[in-house]
């Protein structure tokens, strides 16, 4: 099943067309990664897929229900607010500077949107809390705030926040870009161990050999357009287009 | 005077001070985040009332202002004039509620965007977002410019004089004259020195109270 279809994507900023026509599928299970220059539209992109930025126009459709439409001038409509607030519980998002709740415990962090928007009891939510913050290796981090937290812890937590709602799709924002080197490995194979036990997501990122380990589809992104798509060994292993290869030769050392 | 004497005298006047204190921020704190919100509407006509509003009760002088409300109604609508103790808190909580209202926005516009960002893609609805996440964390960052001007209120309520409401400053001016003794003055000086002494204390332990997190 399709868990996310964007269609004819289209978004300006004033004059500056950042997106110019972007269409992308994810199936159920599947890890897409998204790679391109700064300034290609990668993350405007995602902001337009989780609603935090209004495409122009295009469409947006979760699990087969329609949270953006085209109208018949070619305008973005957004689906009734009924409708959007359950198409936002298919998916999550982590922030590349994780934006945590700084007066928030992690555990708090992590389960305030379950009694908050989900109206779930608070055992429920602790037990929710709870499991995730194991899965993490943070269980002895519950009771600490996100200050006295590494960039990699408080990046684990907010991808506990992320999970605690269950999405079906979870969208990374460069994951590892606001971390020390010495940090980027932790998340990245908590993303791996996420990839093998299907969860669907969409990451972009910089880690071109992260996300050929990780992801089933690539799709390289220059200019507001996909310029190459394909499984990784294809698009990373021998790409065809130019700019591609270019992309590619500058960041690989 | 024997000093007894001169403290009881003044100590009506000292409970004034007190009420007007209190009631000034009882009603200007609530009022100037309402104040704030106008100020940073998206409606031009709302923020721009708000603005002139502020920008008229930060640039004209207190005293004068409490003048203007008790005797703006006689003089220009020929209305008697209200009750002295209640033009004095109409005065004092327009002009807080201002300067609170600015402090707010400060403290509102402080807060990174990926904080609402969070939030909205969690499903938190605008008012949810707003008390839970970002009021917090905004209270935290706005304690020191509040304590500023809640000390300077201390100070300002001696400015009711200038309509005769018989607070601490009334008091102990007009004992000073009666009796030709700067000692009136000394205790009123004392008394507003320790009033702010308790009152910088209580908002420095607020202070702690919101150090559990950066």
């Amino acid at each position: 099943m399709k868990y996310l279809e964007i269609k004819n994507l289209k978004k300006s900023f004033g004059d500056l067309e950042v997106i110019k026509d972007i269409s992308l599928d994810v199936e159920e299970g599947q890890v897409v990664a998204i790679i391109g220059p700064s300034g290609s539209g990668k993350s405007t992109l995602l902001r337009c897929a989780t609603l935090l930025e209004t495409m122009d126009s295009g469409e947006l459709i979760y699990l087969g229900e329609r949270a953006v439409t085209t109208g018949v001038n070619g305008e973005a409509i957004l689906a009734p607010p009924k409708q959007l607030k359950k198409i936002q519980g298919y998916y999550g998002l982590v922030f590349q500077n994780f934006n945590l709740f700084p007066h928030y415990s992690v555990l708090k962090n992590v389960t305030d949107a379950l009694t908050t928007v989900q109206k779930r009891s608070r055992a429920e939510a602790l037990a929710i809390g709870r499991e995730l913050l194991e899965k993490m290796s943070l269980s002895d981090k519950e009771n600490a705030y996100p200050y006295q937290l590494s960039g990699g812890q408080q990046q684990r937590v907010s991808i506990a926040r992320a999970l605690a709602l269950n999405p079906k799709v979870l969208f990374f924002d460069e994951p590892t870009s606001a971390l020390d080197p010495e940090l980027i490995g932790e998340i990245l194979k908590v993303i791996k161990d996420l990839a093998a036990e299907q969860m669907t997501m969409v990451i972009v990122t910089h880690e071109i050999s992260f996300a050929r380990d990780v992801a089933d589809h690539i799709i390289f992104i220059d200019g507001g357009i996909v310029v190459e798509e394909g499984p990784p060994e294809e698009v990373i292993g021998s790409p065809k287009n130019e700019r591609t290869q270019a992309f590619l030769s500058r960041i690989e050392r | 005077m024997a000093l007894p004497v001169l403290l009881l005298k003044l100590s009506e006047g000292m409970l004034i001070s007190i009420e007007i204190f209190v009631l000034t921020l009882l009603f200007s704190l609530p009022l100037g985040l309402f104040v704030a919100f106008g100020r940073m509407s998206k409606n031009p006509i709302l923020r721009n009332t708000v603005k002139v509003y502020i920008s008229i009760l930060r640039g004209t002088p207190l005293i004068l202002q409490l003048m203007m409300v008790y005797f703006g109604p006689f003089y220009i609508f020929k209305m008697s004039t209200p009750n002295r103790f209640l033009a004095v808190i109409i005065g004092f909580v327009l002009n807080y509620a201002a300067y609170f209202a600015e402090i707010y926005r400060a403290g509102i516009e402080s807060i990174p965007s990926g904080q609402y960002e969070a939030a909205q893609v969690l499903g938190y609805n605008k008012t949810q977002t707003f008390v839970k996440i970002i009021l917090p964390q905004v209270i935290k960052r706005i304690l020191p410019p509040v304590t500023n001007e809640v000390i300077t209120l201390v100070k300002d309520t001696s400015l009711a004089f200038v309509i005769s409401v018989g607070e601490m400053f009334t008091a102990a001016k007009a004992i000073a004259s009666a009796q030709g003794s700067v000692m009136p003055y000394v205790s009123a000086g004392i008394f507003y020195y320790v009033f702010n002494f308790i009152v910088a204390w209580a908002m420095e332990w607020l202070e702690k109270k919101f150090s559990y997190f950066k």
